[in-house]
């Protein structure tokens, strides 16, 4: 008690950090109230929350979006590594214009996003087709959520990969060379577990972000359904209060995980 | 023992040119310079870790200008240690053997060496960041020799250390070299470590060789008014040369003849040492040549040594220890005579 009073009377005292606490406050609550209170509304009946929580397409949807996400992340991570890597350890001409392409994916409008994919991995397009041959489509299906989730999110993943890799010093990896490290060896000992926090977080974040994806993955796949495009499919079917114990679901389920992990993350 | 002939590093917009550099077999060689001087990346060049524009690097008679680094026989340490946070101590050294396929009996037999060498047995099974700043360059120095390369390069070793703690390391580093006979190449930007530690120096500055030298004749003969400044000497002087008589030189400064012990002419620098001057408040009996009187004009006091300003003119500085200085009771605008050999006075 004594603490918090000695708080209040600290942030009171200093007139900057008033002014500062009081407009933090408005956007935090911005953020806490419309999620608290689809959470309280949905437990107000609790019969339509059950029945929600017990319905196979819900848990399909939610399971669906959960492992393409963590696909999508996977796929991130073999290929947007190595990017990172690059992009840390090397100065070329374009470098600039290269890191701002990999971001432009969080900048477009994600329909617009999903209408590009379409434009490489459509049925018509030569993309498409070559995968069409081997039995891979992009459209209406797990492949397509996949691409769309990918696309939108691994900006998250490079960002951070590329700027935990930026802290390792260098010289670490110059001392390890001629310790008599390869550099294959110098990047699995030393490089990668020193940026293991960023690589973490990045993944994190890119899975977040791909569960939560709903734009371009409604472009490339309707079906089958993401829980996103279920709880909109759900709102325009049957209004808000079918969509709203779908929605209490998904945010439960994203921030448990994000939590447990980041706590994981933290603990090491 | 190693060999630089003619290497040129570009790093931006930081040139290191023309490098040639001869360093014997368990010589313990300096590369003296001020920072941005290029000691870094001529290191780095040596290690194979910074690549280089032209040039070629021989040790021991092989030329390892394109080996890897991991091939080369050359160990280095920097002066913020560059341990590996994320490993113990014991990991730390164990990593250049692990790397280079040592089988667990010999990483025993290692690693035992080096840390009774060291005495650093207590440390093993901490992690880096719980270590003092003199442990962490200890143990920098047990992970770089424990591979015995054949060649050891320390990055301005001290230079993070505190004053006791460097004696204490730079004794450590000098116990390694002599009984391990390694060769030694270190860089630093100070001067008394220099003459302290090493063999022979090179000076270099702007990306370049200015003089390379005994620890004496950088000491006594710089050979540029760059090295003279870098090497403190602190009295250097532009004028003209002339013989003078048998064996000697007359430099005039501006009306002021002062007699070197060389037969160098014409328009050159001049320098002489502070300690080598001597000051009196009365006469001094000797023969005459480089023999002034002059006013004080200023005093620096820099703990047990204090630098007096005589201007003669020109101003010349000249060194005396507290106590000497507290008995003659010198004071601003007094007179004094100042005197010093001929041997002392460097032209070039």
């Amino acid at each position: 008690m004594n603490r918090i009073l000695r708080i209040v009377r600290y942030i009171v005292s200093n007139k900057l950090t008033f002014t500062f606490f009081l407009l933090g406050l408005v956007i935090f609550f911005f953020i806490v109230v419309p999620l608290g209170k689809m959470l309280i509304s949905s437990a107000e009946e609790p019969a339509l929350f059950w029945t929600t929580v017990l319905d196979r397409e819900v848990a399909a949807a939610i399971w669906l979006t959960l492992y393409t996400a963590l696909i999508a992340t996977i796929v991130g991570f073999i290929f947007g590594i190595p990017l990172a890597y690059f992009l840390a350890r090397h100065e070329f001409f374009g470098k600039k214009l290269v890191e701002g392409l990999i971001n432009v994916p969080i900048v477009i409008p994600h329909t617009a996003a999903g209408i590009a994919l379409l434009f490489v991995f459509g049925r018509s397009f030569a993309v498409g087709r070559a995968f069409g041959s081997i039995g891979i489509s992009f459209v209406d299906s797990t492949a397509g959520i996949v691409i769309a989730m990918l696309f939108v999110s691994v900006p998250f993943l490079i960002d951070s990969a590329k700027e935990g890799f930026k802290k390792v010093d260098v010289r670490l990896e110059r001392v390890a060379r001629t310790l008599g490290a390869s550099p294959w060896q110098v990047f699995t000992h030393i490089s990668f577990p020193l940026a293991k926090q960023s690589i973490v977080a990045g993944n994190i974040m890119m899975w977040a972000r791909g569960i939560s994806e709903f734009g371009a993955v409604i472009i490339l796949a309707y079906h089958p359904m993401t829980a996103p495009i279920l709880l909109f499919q759900r709102f325009e079917a049957f209004g808000l209060d079918h969509a709203r114990p779908i929605a209490a679901i998904l945010i439960i389920v994203s921030v448990l995980i994000f939590v447990i992990l980041r706590m994981l993350v933290s603990r090491r | 023992m190693i060999e630089i002939r003619s290497l040129s590093v570009e790093l931006g917009a930081f040139t290191l040119h023309n490098i040639c550099l001869n360093i014997n077999r368990s010589e313990y060689f300096i590369v003296l310079g001020p920072t941005g001087a290029g000691k870094t990346v001529l290191l780095e060049s040596i290690a194979g870790v910074q690549p280089i524009k032209t040039g070629q690097i021989w040790l021991e008679g092989e030329d390892i200008t394109g080996m890897k680094p991991e091939e080369r026989k050359v160990s280095i340490v920097y002066q913020d240690y560059m341990l590996f946070p994320h490993y113990s101590v014991r990991n730390n050294i164990l990593f250049g053997l692990k790397m280079r396929g040592y089988n667990p009996q010999d990483m025993a037999i290692s690693l035992s060496k080096v840390v009774q060498l060291l005495s650093i047995e207590q440390l093993l099974s901490r992690k880096p960041n719980t270590l003092s700043g003199g442990e962490k360059q200890k143990v920098a120095l047990a992970r770089a020799i424990v591979t015995n390369p054949e060649v050891l390069l320390l990055d301005e070793p001290l230079g993070a250390l505190d004053p006791q703690t460097r004696e204490n390391v730079g004794q450590e580093i000098l116990k390694l070299h002599e009984e391990l006979g390694i060769t030694v190449l270190h860089v630093t930007h100070d001067f008394e470590e220099a003459i302290t530690m090493g063999d022979r120096i090179a000076v270099i500055g702007e990306g370049e060789i200015k003089q390379i030298g005994t620890t004496t004749d950088i000491f006594r003969k710089p050979n540029s008014e760059f090295v003279a400044r870098f090497t403190m000497t602190g009295n250097i002087f532009s004028g003209l040369a002339m013989k003078e008589r048998h064996g000697k030189t007359a430099f005039n400064l501006n009306g002021t003849k002062l007699i070197a012990d060389t037969n160098l002419e014409g328009p050159c620098h001049a320098s002489i040492r502070p300690e080598d001057i001597l000051i009196s408040s009365d006469t001094i009996a000797n023969d005459g040549d480089n023999h002034f009187m002059g006013v004080i004009t200023r005093f620096v006091n820099k703990g047990a040594i204090i630098n007096v300003t005589v201007n003669l003119p020109p101003p010349v500085t000249c060194l005396l220890t507290r106590r000497t200085f507290e008995e003659m009771r010198l004071s601003i605008g007094q007179q004094v005579h100042l005197t010093f050999s001929p041997s002392s006075l460097h032209l070039f």
